[in-house]
């Protein structure tokens, strides 16, 4: 593995994993190594079936893994996973919202279920559903909802609790460019409040204007790390795929085509 | 075969229907198929031996009055059970999507299909309740002989018979209520439909006779009075069953003509039919009525809150779970007769209401445990796993307190002994169908609840078995404390079978 070396600022961990293995049939995760700092917008990248959703469903605490360490914001996540979960919002690519609740309700039973004192709650929920454009629709079933609707009450529920580390799988998938716009807008806010985003996506424009560093995964192993020229760089230095303003999309094809030859 | 045509969209139709009902039975693994064909053949050597006990006696039974009016309501009840199949199927073939966009916008002409659709509810309605029968029509062939072959013919009338009527209460309901509200009324009416004959008769039976059986009204001279003369049209039915030849041709004259004429009334309209009901279910806007502020709560009582209005918001749901409480009403038409004259019918109620206790809370568990449309969000809020399950089985408990405590203090006023042997019961068969589901417990959508059994035919059983069991206990213990160790202990090695044949359990 050839992971480009930062000159890291002293900043505290929002995450740290290390040698996180995970198997199936075949390993998903295989010894990763992950480490994203407080503040930052980080987004992890990789071709289908590379491990991605794997990894940040063991740092939601959704999958136990086989072995590794992994730790949120300095609370050690397997063995303490509620006070992880405390800080933590889990968004995945299918919305899983409750048809027979309105976004309010919603809010309500998300900020119960994360001890949030209720006239906090109720003053967050209003802000989210105003932000997000779901007022009109606070009290409607959410039945009736679009893909991108639904996605936008979820993130309004993974946003109540006030995390400080949000995990989302794809969340994009599906949505018109309104409402990814939208839900940009609103992870960019997060972490300019210094909120921190881990985030898997194969839209690679969006991780090319969004994304702090950049991390690629290929068989459950990081394969580079770093900003996009410094994947720029490593990705020409190594098989000469990419050169300086070559886009993420050369640069990516780039390192998943050398790991590919190397295995 | 030229694609396109009605032939051609009945191999389509067979070969999906053949697929769907093998993956049904095999729970999706096919290696379990031999181990199924096996099972069935056994139980249906089984039933064969049932039906010669139940019905061999009465073979050679001549056609006269008590005979036509028994044969007519068993014919009935049958027919009630196939049509409320029909609607269910139908329903499902008007809202289900699955491939109707790809039909509706390839260039082929859709009628043909929807056509094959309506006869194919037919098919699959009888073809249901062929095997259900047989064990009975072949003792009674055997002993009576082919005379009651003609008892096929009329299942196969009844089938085509049912899904006329079903696709033309459909179509109307689509008409008077429009298509928003039609599925949620055409299920539950065929819900209703399907256990009101046997309760109607039983309600009856309780107010007449006091007692709980249906034999009692269908051979009193009441009925047997007013029952309308020997060659009388109402009769037909029976006599196709019992080898009247004539009266079989013109019973499968009248339903196939039944059948012809709905799909020639309706399959034209039926994409039209179904666009609307797309449409009423993507524009579909409920409102809350409750704009309160939040409450404070805790995680646990939130959770409650939360199982309780999605189950109070579901309609179907609703319908679904509570469908087995209609099955409580004969008991406590016999509660409320049995209030003045106190005739010790309490031992008859203390078991069905235990049974019924058992099987409402399976269903409930099974929504509140494996139903859960929003697994990762619960999983991932920062409370132990262990508590996340303690209030869902919290939630059961109190929709089960909340139905069955009217009924247990009516019975403690009038037995507060069989009140407290009930209490007991509806507790532990509570308790027990909750364990079961929970030992079993695996991740689906609230929309799956239908077909939850398939998943795990041992969890099915074994909490019916286990249901049964207390009901049995509660009957004994009514009765004899001591006696009711023996039923108490079966009903244990049966919770204690599920436990062992837990997947977590097996795993370990």
């Amino acid at each position: 593995m050839t992971v480009m070396k930062h000159v890291m600022p002293p900043t505290p961990l929002a995450l740290e994993i290390s040698g996180l293995v995970k198997r199936f049939d075949r390993p998903a995760v295989d010894g990763l190594d992950l480490t994203v700092r407080t503040g930052e917008f980080y987004a992890l990248l990789g071709p289908n079936g590379a491990g991605k959703t794997t990894t940040l469903r063991m740092i939601a605490g959704l999958l136990r893994p086989d072995a590794g360490t992994i730790s949120v914001a300095g609370i050690d996540a397997l063995a303490d996973p509620v006070a992880a979960k405390q800080i933590m919002a889990w968004i995945s690519d299918e919305p899983m919202i409750y048809d027979k609740l309105t976004p309010r309700e919603y809010l309500e039973f998300v900020a119960g279920l994360w001890g949030i004192a209720p006239a906090l709650a109720e003053e967050r929920a209003r802000d989210l559903l105003a932000w997000l454009d779901l007022a009109p629709h606070a009290h409607e079933r959410c039945e009736g909802f679009s893909k991108g609707m639904r996605q936008k009450v979820a993130l309004a529920g993974a946003l109540v609790h006030d995390p400080r580390v949000i995990i989302l799988d794809e969340p994009l998938t599906g949505l018109d460019a309104g409402s990814a716009r939208q839900v940009k807008s609103v992870l960019r806010e997060r972490v300019n409040a210094g909120g921190t985003i881990i985030m898997t996506t194969h839209i690679l424009e969006v991780a090319e204007r969004m994304a702090d560093r950049i991390g690629v995964i290929a068989h459950g192993k990081l394969i580079a790390e770093g900003t996009l020229d410094e994947l720029r760089l490593q990705a020409g230095r190594t098989n000469g795929g990419a050169s300086d303003g070559a886009s993420l999309e050369d640069t990516f094809l780039a390192l998943v085509a050398e790991q590919a030859q190397a295995a | 075969m030229t694609p396109g045509t009605a032939v051609w969209f009945a191999r389509h139709e067979s070969r999906l229907a053949w697929r769907d009902w093998l993956s049904m039975i095999t729970a999706g693994r096919r290696e379990r198929l031999r181990r199924v064909v096996i099972a069935i053949l056994v139980f249906a050597i089984f039933m064969h031996f049932v039906a010669y006990w139940m019905v061999g006696r009465y073979a050679d039974a001549a056609i006269d009055k008590p005979m036509l009016v028994t044969i007519t309501a068993s014919i009935l009840l049958s027919w009630l059970l196939m049509i409320s199949q029909a609607m269910e199927s139908m329903t499902r073939a008007f809202y289900a999507r699955s491939d109707l966009d790809l039909i509706l916008a390839s260039p082929v002409a859709a009628q043909r299909l929807f056509a094959v659709r309506i006869a194919t509810v037919g098919v699959s309605v009888a073809a249901m309740a062929i095997p259900l029968a047989a064990p009975f029509i072949d003792i009674l062939i055997v002993r009576g002989g082919l005379r009651w072959m003609g008892a096929y013919g009329l299942i196969v009338a009844m089938g085509a018979a049912a899904a006329a009527l079903a696709v033309g209460f459909t179509v109307a309901l689509f008409r008077i209520i429009g298509p928003k509200r039609t599925r949620l009324v055409a299920q539950v009416v065929a819900a209703v439909i399907g256990a009101a004959f046997v309760i109607g008769l039983q309600v009856a039976a309780i107010l007449s006779y006091g007692t709980i059986s249906r034999a009692s009204v269908l051979q009193s001279g009441a009925v047997l009075t007013h029952a309308p003369d020997l060659a009388s049209i109402v009769w037909w039915p029976a006599r196709a069953a019992m080898g009247d030849w004539l009266a079989l041709i013109g019973v499968l004259a009248v339903s196939f003509a039944s059948l012809v004429a709905a799909i020639a009334l309706v399959s034209p309209r039926f994409g039209e039919y179904a666009t609307a009901a797309a449409g009423a279910v993507a524009s579909s806007v409920s409102l809350s009525r409750r704009q309160s502020a939040f409450k404070k709560t805790s995680p646990r009582r939130a959770l409650r809150r939360k199982e309780w209005m999605l189950l109070r918001r579901d309609p179907w749901l609703v319908s679904q779970t509570f469908m087995q409480m209609l099955y409580l009403i004969p008991p406590a038409v016999l509660l409320w007769r049995s209030f003045d004259d106190g005739n010790g019918a309490f031992n008859l109620v203390v078991p069905v209401l235990v049974m019924a206790a058992g099987q409402f809370a399976g269903g409930l568990a099974w929504l509140a445990i494996s139903g859960e449309d929003a697994p990762d969000l619960v999983a991932t809020a920062p409370v132990p796993a262990n508590f996340i399950l303690r209030a869902k089985v919290e939630a059961v408990l109190g929709v089960i307190a909340v139905v069955f405590a009217p009924m247990v203090a009516v019975l403690a006023m009038l037995s507060p002994w069989h009140a407290l042997v009930a209490s007991a019961g509806i507790v532990i068969a509570t308790t027990a169908a909750t364990a079961i589901q929970l030992w079993f417990r695996s991740q689906a959508k609230r929309s799956q609840f239908r077909r939850r059994q398939v998943s795990s035919r041992v969890a099915t059983f074994t909490e019916a078995f286990s249901s049964i069991g207390w009901a049995a206990t509660a009957a004994v213990a009514s009765v004899s404390l001591v006696l009711a160790i023996a039923p108490a202990l079966i009903a244990l090695l049966v919770v204690a079978g599920a436990w062992i044949m837990s997947p977590r359990q097996a795993a370990a």
